[in-house]
């Protein structure tokens, strides 16, 4: 549940590219990965190591805060950049799709080499900041205060979202590019600003998905965003690709399932599991749960 | 005085010459019609005038200023609405949404625009709450011209839009064209259903493989036996 909340946030920035430019953003999982560094040196900018104590009060909802603005901040801005130096010329040119899935997969090496150089190999670790009490229990299942803090925050994200794509102009902007581009440009839509809104958009998600994972898995490493994107991904096809709502179910479906997989099966099987899930899904139900909505499908 | 003109204009479609050098002017307070048969480029004209296509030669001139280059979305405010080939709906909006997007660089409220549009279609008032992908195909045509009306505009283009429609309808809507037109709206009119749009325009062109072939007054055009035989599908006694 805590793992479907993050992968539904990432799944989130796959749905609103796709449903824009019909484009699968694979280096979507290195905007997560920037994010959670983004996240761990905002700590470390004002002191926070291993070593420290956890905050308390006051101070621990001010840092829980500054570690999601921060890694929302350097997955929105990593976002904007991929748009205008990967795909926007590749646009200009009328790029076949190809070349987009390329560049993409090209970016997501480049960044992961990057941080992999620049950081090292290793996994570095997130100073603890929520104790792992026990709140509450559900059938005899304990519920720790880290899973209820990032299942509400990310609900809060979605619900936040969902509003904006359904009530802001903007947001009336992204519909109607993503139904119907040529039309949309003669009603007045700049397709490239709503492009651009879109990355952000979904650049921001994926860095609040990597803030709240840096607070409740602790540990991010150069590859770690692979992973994670590609279980969003998962989620996001689940739920069908190019629907808001899809991301959200499929990602919560996703991380239920893989558990209830991991429980039966044994640990190790988790990621056949939710693989196989996707296997099974594209199979069965090409369009996913509720279908493609954001984009061109008949109402 | 002319509101639109377009000088020789040239479009291709990679190596395809889609139009070889189309010459129309419309003035203020016209209809238009653009007749002839599929493929002649009556749709690529129509996307040249408001900017999705780039001509390789020629101008366009609307409102005396070259608006050649001016990217699409810009050209709704100069004053350009666009009802698209095949209606251009938003499937998954509702029509009150699809009718915002016809607004969509115009701030404030939109009361008056709204009483427009409703008073020319009422039909739409009664499917306001309802997505644009669930209505009729007459429906969905008179959601795409109120979308378009929606802006003000002072030069409306409209493509095809009877096509696929029920006779009794098709009259339906070429009554309402006259009356945005008697409303003072300009009309630049793209039709296969020659006999009428040459009835409701004051002039016409007739578009061939890319060329205008044949233009003048819209009443004589009609009456043109060569014409008659080759658009209006009527064989003249000799």
């Amino acid at each position: 549940m805590t793992l479907g909340a993050i992968y539904a946030l990432i799944a989130l920035g796959y749905t609103l590219v796709y449903g824009v430019l019909r484009l699968i953003n694979f280096a979507h999982s290195e905007v997560f990965m920037v994010g959670a560094f983004g996240s761990l040196f905002a700590l470390h900018a004002i002191g926070f190591d291993t070593a420290h104590a956890p905050p308390h009060g006051l101070v621990l909802v001010g840092v829980l805060v500054l570690v999601v603005l921060a890694g929302m901040i350097a997955s929105g801005v990593l976002a904007v950049v991929l748009e205008r130096l990967a795909y926007r010329p590749l646009r200009k040119r009328g790029a076949p799709r190809l070349a987009f899935l390329i560049t993409a997969i090209g970016a997501s090496l480049l960044l992961q080499e990057l941080f992999a150089l620049r950081y090292g190999r290793n996994a570095l670790a997130f100073p603890r900041l929520l104790a792992r009490s026990t709140a509450f229990k559900i059938f005899g299942a304990p519920v720790q205060v880290p899973q209820i803090v990032v299942v509400a925050s990310a609900i809060g994200m979605m619900l936040a979202l969902d509003r904006f794509v359904a009530n802001t102009k903007l947001g009336r902007g992204i519909r109607a590019t993503a139904q119907d581009p040529e039309t949309a440009q003669l009603m007045g839509v700049n397709i490239n600003r709503i492009i651009v809104v879109t990355f952000i958009l979904g650049g921001v998600l994926a860095g609040g998905a990597a803030g709240l994972y840096g607070i409740y898995v602790e540990t991010i490493r150069y590859n770690g965003g692979f992973i994670y994107g590609i279980k969003a991904f998962t989620a996001a096809v689940l739920g069908g690709i190019g629907n808001v709502r899809g991301a959200l179910l499929g990602g919560f479906a996703l991380g239920l399932l893989e558990n209830y997989g991991a429980t039966v099966l044994g640990g190790e099987w988790k990621d056949v599991f939710a693989f196989t899930i996707l296997v099974v899904v594209l199979m069965f139900r090409p369009t996913g749960l509720l279908g493609e909505q954001l984009g061109r499908s008949r109402a | 005085m002319a509101l639109l003109e377009l000088h020789d204009v040239a479009v291709g479609y990679g190596p395809i010459r889609a139009l070889k050098g189309v010459s129309i002017s419309v003035s203020v307070g016209e209809i238009v019609t653009l007749i002839g048969a599929n493929g002649a480029g009556k749709t690529t004209t129509l996307k040249t005038i408001s900017g999705l296509l780039n001509p390789t030669a020629g101008d366009v001139r609307f409102d005396g200023e070259s608006i050649l280059g001016v990217p699409a979305h810009q050209l709704v405010k100069r004053g350009i609405g666009h009802a698209p080939e095949g209606r251009g709906m938003f499937p998954g909006m509702t029509v009150t949404e699809n009718l915002e997007m016809g607004a969509y660089l115009h701030k404030g409220k939109l009361t008056d625009e709204f009483e427009r549009v409703f008073t020319l279609f009422p039909r739409l008032k009664e499917r306001a709450k309802q997505a644009a992908g669930t209505l009729s195909g007459g429906e969905q045509q008179m959601v795409a011209i109120g979308r378009a009306l929606m802006s003000a505009p002072k030069l409306l283009l409209l493509d095809e839009p009877s096509m696929g429609l029920a006779p009794r309808l098709v009259a339906q809507i070429f009554s309402i064209i006259t009356e945005i037109n008697e409303q003072g709206t300009t009309i630049l009119l793209v039709e296969q259903n020659a006999a009428q749009a040459l009835r409701r325009a004051s002039r016409a062109y007739i578009l061939a493989t890319g060329e205008v072939v044949r233009e003048g007054d819209a009443s004589d055009l009609a009456e043109d036996p060569a014409v008659r035989a080759a658009y209006l599908g009527i064989e003249t006694e000799t």
